[in-house]
């Protein structure tokens, strides 16, 4: 009987689910067909026709508006994933610090998290490029010729060069990040109990080994919950890319819907970009966790 | 797996909810005069057309449009609501009804008129204006060759975006484009360096170079791009705002054509009132025939709006003429019958 009460419950949620989303799509179909405009992708086959100045594999104007935002998913992809290798060190070595009382160090790094965590992202990125970057003007930074040069035009690194846009929007990203992700780590090494470090220092290990043999691989199952939420926020924040003139796919995106009127296709696009990049890193994250937790047993 | 059927889900209801704003069949006109006020999308940026002037009220030539449009529909030129803009974001603003109407420097082009483009409707071309290029005078560039292989700084989501791209492809010759969301953006990128040249409306670069601490170190390349004709627009589905529009810049070029300024307006009222024989002057100012009605608005629509903003050339002196802050010689934008292409068709 009971048994028999919750299936009818799942059947009426299901029904309901269908009928609001049918609904919902049926509405949207409407709208698009009352502005002349049906649910259409093919305008996505025909020639962009503008430029851009960063592309990981060739483009020209006269490729699709899709291959124009491929371009640009990639871009994103970039910057996306630099930031995140760039803002986990930064996270561990600054959470670290925090735990381990060195004074002056510790004070510092507390002092970047309070101002990173109390000013706008926006705000930090136009900082980064506008007065970062651009601000050098005429001036330029050289270190022995080849090995490392920066000036408004962007980084050079050893023969690989990076534009100043893509330079401050990962720079933007993992000093912003990287403050977030600190505080994680921070949480997670707390959560490890007291008696541990008495318990490593009692074997004579010293603390940097007992920090990364014993307490860290403990901390790990707590840290990386919350490491996925910021990893997934990098990912989100990435499209304030336009503001520094960072060619993303929202940039692009952008472009895109003023020259073709498509914002609704365009949008469901964009949106569905999103939603598979982000189930991609939560995933990810899942995976290593299993593999910690799998690894901790044994 | 379940992730990915709420994701969906989720992602259908934003759609379906935004999408649910477009327009049922009456008239925006008609909901400007029951909220009693015009909300006008202007760019906010631009030296001469729209900017928020010292007194903290906005001002230019795009402004005065808007005015012209509040006095038309609701009898009052202050009955206005300024939303700046940002290039990209001003066709989604009318699309969704954010905005009544947009007077933001923007081109009449076929694809953004086209009803499967971006679907919106122009009133008549309020300047004619061209593309053009700035650089630092002391970068000896003189033309668009000597830009070869240089970054050139630019506004996204413009015509701009696309002239400039046919430009050197017909010239066959390579750049970088650095895109920028707003004006203000792409002038810095320009001054601080990150690019050689700067491209936009070449009013924009003279009202952009007006503020510069030395005007004088940067010129404006003899190189005009493009035409770009500077209208009004609305949405291309509300024909009944789309024809109040129309005839409303029109009143303001016809006015100058007859000599009805803003201040001689009553006079030339008073005139029509006596004279029975004086048929077009009476017809064009409401005092004989429904022409306003015709198009859903008073028939004395014209005097408010001379009376408030006075004719074309008014506006344009106050806002571009040779003692405004930002100069602009007139040449298209004179009358016909001055050597321009400015002309009305007959208030009949
Ligand atoms: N006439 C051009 C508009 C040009 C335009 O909007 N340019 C940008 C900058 S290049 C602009 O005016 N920005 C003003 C602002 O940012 O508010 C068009 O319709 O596409």
């Amino acid at each position: 009987m009971n048994k028999l009460y919750k299936v009818y419950i799942q059947f009426f949620l299901l029904v309901l689910v269908i009928a609001v989303s049918a609904i919902l799509i049926n509405n949207l179909l409407a709208n698009l067909s009352r502005t002349g405009l049906f649910f259409n992708l093919s305008w996505l086959l025909r020639p962009a026709g503008f430029a851009l100045a960063e592309h990981p594999l060739a483009y020209s104007p006269s490729d699709t508006y899709a291959w124009a935002l491929f371009i640009g998913f990639l871009n994103s992809l970039k910057v996306i994933f630099g930031s995140l290798i760039f803002a986990t060190f930064i996270g561990l070595f600054v959470g670290i610090i925090r735990t381990v009382n060195h004074s002056l160090l510790g004070f510092i790094a507390s002092g970047y998290i309070t101002i990173i965590r109390q000013t706008p992202l926006l705000l930090q990125l136009m900082f980064w490029y506008f007065v970062g970057f651009l601000g050098l003007k005429d001036n330029s930074f050289q270190l022995s010729n080849d090995i490392l040069g920066i000036s408004n035009q962007g980084i050079a690194f050893l023969g690989v060069s990076f534009t100043s846009e893509f330079s401050s929007l990962l720079l933007g990203l993992s000093v912003f990040t990287g403050a977030y992700i600190a505080e994680v780590v921070r949480g997670g090494i707390l959560s490890v109990s007291k008696g541990q470090w008495e318990a490593f220092r009692s074997l004579g290990l010293s603390s940097s080994a007992g920090l990364f043999k014993i307490i860290i691989p403990q901390a790990l199952p707590a840290i990386i919950p919350g490491l996925t939420s910021q990893y997934l926020n990098l990912a989100k924040n990435s499209t304030l890319a336009i503001a520094v003139g960072y060619s993303d796919i929202y940039a692009i995106n952008d472009t895109v819907i003023t020259q073709t009127g498509r914002s609704i296709e365009s949008f469901i696009l964009l949106l569905i970009t999103f939603l598979f990049l982000n189930l991609l890193i939560t995933n990810f994250m899942e995976a290593i966790n299993r593999f910690i937790l799998y690894y901790k047993k044994t | 797996m379940r992730r990915i059927i709420f994701g969906m889900l989720g992602l259908s209801m934003l759609l379906a909810s935004c999408a649910n704003t477009s327009q049922n069949n009456t008239s925006r006109l008609d909901l400007i005069k029951n909220r009693d006020e015009l909300i006008c999308g202007v760019s906010g940026k631009i030296p001469g057309f729209s900017f928020l002037g010292s007194k903290g009220s906005y001002q230019g030539l795009d402004v005065d449009i808007c005015k012209a449009f509040a006095a038309a529909f609701l009898g009052d030129a202050k009955k206005v609501q300024y939303r700046p803009l940002t290039a990209a974001e001003r066709f989604t603003a009318i699309k969704t009804g954010e905005i009544d109407l947009l007077s933001r420097n923007t081109t009449f082009t076929f694809s953004r008129d086209a009803f499967r483009g971006n679907g919106l409707s122009f009133a008549p071309v309020v300047f004619h204006d061209g593309q053009g290029l700035m650089v630092k005078t002391g970068s000896k560039i003189n033309s668009i060759k000597e830009l070869s292989g240089k970054s050139i700084c630019v506004g996204s989501g413009t015509t701009t975006e696309q002239n400039i791209n046919d430009a050197f492809e017909v010239a066959s010759l390579p750049y970088k484009p650095i895109k920028y969301q707003d004006l203000n953006q792409v002038v810095a990128g320009y001054l601080q360096g990150r690019c050689s040249a700067m491209t936009s409306d070449r009013s924009q670069l003279a009202a952009a170079r007006s503020g510069f601490k030395n005007p004088s170190s940067h010129i404006i390349l003899d190189d005009v791009l493009s035409k770009e004709p500077l209208a009004p627009a609305s949405d291309g589905r509300d024909y009944l705002l789309a024809d109040a529009m129309r005839w409303v810049v029109f009143a303001l070029i016809s006015a100058e054509e007859q000599g009805i300024t803003q201040e001689n307006v009553y006079q030339k009222l008073q005139m029509a009132q006596e004279n029975p024989q004086l048929k077009p002057m009476r017809r064009f100012l409401g005092v004989e025939g429904d022409l306003g009605e015709k198009i859903g608005l008073n028939n004395d629509f014209v005097v408010k709006v001379i009376s408030a903003t006075g004719n074309y050339g008014e506006i344009y002196n106050r806002n571009l003429g040779p003692n405004s802050a930002v100069p602009i010689p007139r040449g298209l934008n004179h009358l016909y019958s001055n050597g321009g292409v400015h002309i009305a068709p007959p208030f009949n």
